[in-house]
């Protein structure tokens, strides 16, 4: 019996991947004040899987050697049923998954749980692309945030669910249209870091991403000064590129030629197009201004009708440095 | 080898064995066929509950969330016709009862005489859903993509009060056509059970001994009752 | 007996009619048995599509939109089709009256309608396939499977039609357990077989009909735009997952718990020992039925949920993995000092052991609310359903497959053949998800076409991919391989007795195979476990 205990235990602390080390070799390396306490319970949710599969696996394998069919040879007797050890490995799990449970839910409240002085973010989600919106109105395609710094971000969907999820820091939650849904985080250390969708959302679901650029200390609020000036100063046509970025446009419009879910907008000002009920026009200010407003009324044969329409999120001021930028691509 | 219905295998109408013709081969008494049947019907009847379940637990979550909507736009309810349809769906049941009770007592000619009356309440509850749905459609009060209410929608006991109209108003609607809808396509169900048994009744092929299918069509049919005694104060009753 | 007798089921009455009409349950669930075997391997082309999809980053055979509805209409035709109905359908129908000493099911002709819903059913999925396909993922959230142009329609009336299939089987169980018992067959010697089945049967007659109003009303948002689902109407997405999982939590309980009454029946008589615990595995099998009504909010902890909800479902979620770690302790129990031999089901036994505690155990990290956080919506998740389904549920199938096998078609297979693709399945099948554990937890999100925006960060990603992709080839090699022993016993099989394994079971009573009409109980009953005859396979 002592063998079979040392063997369940080497096994468990090798499955368990040595959780000494503080990366490990089974989550990203934490990046946020609350991976840790995520990261803890999962190592625990490891050791005690490794201990109870080592066991069940120890078990199996030995009896089957151990009391392989004998030719001639029947079982030797045994009890058929025994309460006290029914209780016994009833009570014993039951403990464990308290223990774990509990381990999980302080770990969820906590991310659950903003701290009082969040730094607010804004964030919308739409196929396929991001838009952060910060407290000074700028608008970006990235979640730029000050290092160790409690963020809270409320979120938005424009269209169906979407999910914010970024791995290092920890951090998910699902984007319902026609509410607002919360998540926060605080950075540890300055980087990049990857920010996906994880709640499928349609053709470019995989190619939904941001990053989350964390600014050592001091520099996110210069960051954001230059980033809102910049924004200002801008000529129409540099303006448009910036909302081309910063609207998603680019998921679906390339500006080099290649076709992707939508026509690339290369060249595409002042051409001919056909439409998919055969009549066909030139491309011009009207038709580009239409097919942002109203996206589905004239579509571009050999395309799908997936663009969602941007009425009330683009104003006509921004329409114009679009067309505008638009126009340059030739 | 395994025929229910067919009673030429190894009986006749009349049989000698002591039991009716349509004991299935796999039974071995009619008490045993009975109790399956009723513990299948019972069964059956779960799932239809658990089927509307859902659609309550939607009406109690779109109520709790946005009681203005059912507030304001249960008025448009016929409170009448809707007192009408269940006096006319409680007195079916009645008569559904004694449909079973006349099988049992072996009274078929009974028994026919209260299916008919079954079924023609039956089609007076269908009948009275007609002329409320058509208002409904004419009035332009439908199911949220549909719904827009005319000026001149009339409202049950009182004038119409269009301006205090709450958002997603149609709601109240959407809810209203999907339970009252589906209840309506399982009174239609019913009624063509109902008729399967008046066919069979009318061949003579119920007695005192096997009388199991009007039983169970008859508790079919009491649910089919009972949800409705739900759905009435639900929709037509609020305060 | 050694000769399998010329006048069987299988054989009489003759004609194609005589098959299409039958009211014998044998029949149906052979033909179910085809049916769903046909539906496998649509499924795991599906499967096989996806993985040489992902065997490289970038575009491989497919593009995006393509490769969307490859993964919905892979996990649906799996889900619906197959590992739903698969057990009760093809074992259930075959040996319950059989373990009855009945004559038939209660309902004969409900079960024959059974079984021609599934074939409709399976007529809409096929139609769906040449219509538009469906891009939704099998779990059908709004509002994009309220907005999609993919023909979900013709989608979910083929899932509604399955639905009053599985009730209907159900409906049949429950009822002929209750009233068509021999005398002497209490409760508590009923086989643990059939409690499986009963307390499925449970789940499918209460959850399923919750499903069909789902997508009723799915249907009806889509068709006329009812407003309940869909948020820019007044509607709530939430509210749809929480009808839908209100079904689909317990549907994966319908699929488990007659796998697990199969592994109390191989067990034991590969053993040659009663069942340990009787009494416990009974009640846990109700109790897992129960509570697994209780914890549907465990896939939505950040849906969005209320933290008290999630708090709520989470600790439910740790109740119901205990009855199933009693039944693994239990089994375990059973094979102590017992006489274990390892003939095919039993590996199929071990095999599920294995699997089905790597399942169960990464159940609990996804039950964990803090946990559940980075892991919700990663091929973590992906992993631990295909271990619980496949490696649990499929691996049980194939147990209970090999050990009626000889009873249902009077053949033996080949016993190497047998236990050598059940190592290759189990090999493969470990190459094929373990790597999903690992991508998972560093972050790779499920239901992607394409992972390289994980590549810069986790460059290792295209590797386990890799691993994946050519376990998963294996795999389905292993599938092939497994279903040819099977088959081909038909012919070359050397002639089965009544008992090849020496069990005790009612079902083994009759000839292999069974004839047309199923012989009378025993005037006594015995205990399903009772091995004290020492019972030797006769015949060999």
């Amino acid at each position: 019996m002592g063998c079979i205990s040392t063997t369940i235990l080497i096994a468990a602390a090798v499955l368990a991947g040595a959780d000494l080390q503080r990366d490990s070799f089974w989550l990203p390396p934490p990046a946020s004040s609350t991976a840790p306490v995520v990261d803890n319970a999962f190592l625990l949710l490891l050791g005690v899987s490794a201990f109870f599969f080592a066991l069940i696996v120890v078990l199996g394998l030995w009896f089957v050697v151990r009391y392989r069919r004998r030719p001639g040879q029947g079982p030797e007797h045994s009890p058929s049923h025994n309460t006290a050890l029914e209780l016994l490995w009833t009570a014993i799990p039951l403990a464990i998954v308290a223990l774990l449970f509990y381990q999980g839910f302080t770990g969820y409240m906590e991310l659950r749980t903003p701290p009082k002085q969040a730094y607010e973010i804004e964030v919308v989600a739409r196929k396929w692309s991001w838009l952060f919106s910060y407290p000074n109105g700028h608008k970006d395609e990235n979640l730029h945030v000050p290092v160790d710094r409690p963020v809270r971000l409320v979120m938005r969907s424009e269209d169906v669910i979407h999910g914010l999820f970024i791995p290092a820091m920890r951090v998910q939650m699902d984007i319902v249209p026609g509410r607002y849904t919360r998540t926060w985080f605080r950075a540890l250390k300055p980087g990049e870091y990857n920010l996906v969708c994880s709640q499928y959302c349609g053709t470019k679901h995989f190619d939904m991403r941001a990053l989350v650029i964390v600014h050592p200390p001091g520099e996110f609020e210069n960051w954001l000064a230059d980033a809102a000036r910049a924004a200002e100063s801008l000529s129409p046509v540099d303006r448009g590129r910036e909302l081309y970025r910063i609207n998603g446009c680019w998921s679906c419009h390339s500006i080099d030629g290649t076709a992707g879910t939508g026509p690339t907008l290369k060249g595409i000002f002042g051409q001919q197009v056909q439409f998919q009920d055969g009549t066909s026009a030139v491309v011009d200010e009207n038709y580009i201004r239409e097919s942002i407003l109203d996206p589905q009324a004239k579509v571009v044969r050999g395309y799908q009708p997936v663009m969602n329409t941007y009425r009330g999120v683009l104003t006509d001021e921004e329409i114009s440095a679009l067309i505008a930028f638009i126009k340059s691509l030739q | 080898m395994n025929d229910t219905e067919n009673p030429t295998e190894n009986h006749s109408a009349n049989s000698q064995h002591g039991h009716s013709p349509f004991l299935a081969h796999h039974f071995s008494s009619h008490r045993q066929q009975y109790e399956a049947g009723k513990l299948g019907m019972w069964i059956f009847l779960l799932t239809e509950i658990l089927l509307f379940g859902g659609l309550f637990c939607a009406y109690a979550v779109f109520r709790a969330n946005r009681p203005e909507i059912f507030l304001w736009a249960h008025r448009f309810l016929d409170k009448p016709l809707g007192a009408l349809n269940t006096a006319v769906l409680i007195t079916s049941s009645l008569t559904m009862a004694l449909a079973v009770r006349s099988a049992q007592l072996d009274r078929p000619r009974r028994s026919a005489f209260f299916l008919v009356l079954t079924l023609l309440c039956a089609t007076a509850f269908l009948g009275v859903k007609y002329v409320e749905y058509k208002h409904k459609w004419e009035d332009g009060l439908l199911w949220v993509r549909q719904f827009r209410p005319v000026e001149s929608a009339a409202v049950s006991g009182e004038a119409g009060a269009a301006d205090q109209r709450p958002r997603h108003a149609g709601i109240f609607f959407s809810i209203y056509f999907a339970m009252t809808g589906l209840h309506a396509i399982h009174v239609l169900a019913g009624m063509a059970a109902v008729g399967w048994v008046l066919v069979r009744t009318l061949r003579g092929h119920f007695n005192s001994q096997y009388f199991g299918p009007v039983d169970y069509v008859g508790l079919y049919w009491h649910l089919v009752d009972l949800i409705w005694i739900y759905l009435f104060p639900l929709f037509y009753l609020i305060h | 007996m050694t000769e399998p007798s010329a006048i069987n089921y299988l054989t009489y009455p003759r004609g194609l009619r005589s098959w299409l009409l039958t009211l014998d349950h044998k029949r149906i669930g052979v033909m179910y048995l085809a049916s769903v075997a046909l539906a496998l391997v649509l499924g795991l082309i599906f499967a096989l599509l996806m993985r040489t999809e992902l065997i490289a980053p970038g575009r491989t055979i497919m593009g995006e939109d393509t490769y969307n509805r490859v993964f919905t209409v892979h996990g649906a035709v799996m889900i619906f089709l197959v590992v739903i109905p698969v057990i009760p359908a093809v074992l259930g129908n075959f040996c319950l009256p059989l373990m009855l000493g009945a004559k038939d099911v209660a309902f004969p002709r409900l079960n024959l309608a059974s079984l021609y819903l599934w074939w409709v059913g399976a007529l809409f999925f096929l139609i769906t396939l040449a219509f538009g396909g469906l891009d939704t993922g099998w779990t059908f959230y709004t509002p994009y499977s309220t907005t999609t142009n993919t023909n979900v329609l013709a989608a979910v009336t083929g899932v509604f039609i399955l639905g009053f299939s599985s009730i209907f089987t159900a409906l049949n169980f429950i009822v002929s357990i209750h009233t068509l018992r021999p005398p002497g067959m209490t409760w508590r010697r009923l086989p643990l077989f059939l409690w499986g089945l009963y307390a499925t049967g449970l789940i499918q007659v209460l959850a399923t009909p919750v499903l069909g109003v789902t997508l009723l009303l799915l249907a009806v948002e889509r068709i006329l735009g009812l407003g309940i689902f869909d948020s820019s109407l007044g509607g709530d997405p939430v509210l749809f997952q929480h009808f839908f999982w209100f079904y689909a939590h317990p549907a994966v309980y319908i699929v488990i718990l007659p796998g697990m009454g199969i592994i109390s029946e191989v067990i034991p008589v590969f053993s040659r020992k009663p069942i340990f615990g009787y009494r416990f595995i009974a009640y846990s099998s109700v109790a897992i039925a129960l509570i697994g009504f209780l914890v549907w909010g465990h896939h939505m902890f950040v849906a969005g949920q209320s933290v008290l909800a999630s708090t709520i479902f989470s600790a439910l979620t740790f109740a119901v993995a205990i009855p199933s770690a009693v039944k693994v302790f239990n089994w375990l129990a059973t094979m102590y000092k017992g006489s274990i031999e390892l003939a095919a089901p039993m590996v199929y036994a071990l095999v599920f052991l294995f699997l089905f505690g790597i399942g169960g155990l990464t159940g609990l990290f996804l039950g964990t609310l803090s946990v559940n956080v980075p892991l919700h919506n990663t091929h973590f998740v992906v992993a631990h359903f295909h271990y619980v389904i496949v490696g649990g549920a499929v691996m049980a199938m194939l147990a209970g497959l090999h050990y009626w096998w000889p009873k249902m078609f009077g053949r033996m297979y080949n016993q190497t053949w047998a236990r050598l693709s059940a190592l290759l399945i189990f090999v493969a099948f470990n190459m094929t998800f373990f790597p999903l554990f690992i991508m998972g937890g560093r972050g790779l999100v499920r239901r992607y076409y394409d992972y390289s925006v994980f590549l810069e960060t986790n460059p290792e990603f295209t590797f386990y991919n890799q691993l994946a992709s050519v376990g998963g080839y294996l795999l389905v090699a292993g599938f092939v391989s497994m279903a040819l022993c099977l088959i081909s016993s038909l012919w070359r099989g050397r002639p089965a007795p009544a008992n090849p394994w020496g069990a005790p079971g009612l079902e083994w009573q009759s000839s292999s195979p069974p004839p047309p009409e199923n012989p009378p109980p025993p005037v006594q009953v015995g205990d399903p476990y009772d091995f004290s005859e020492a019972l030797l396979p006769s015949g060999t």
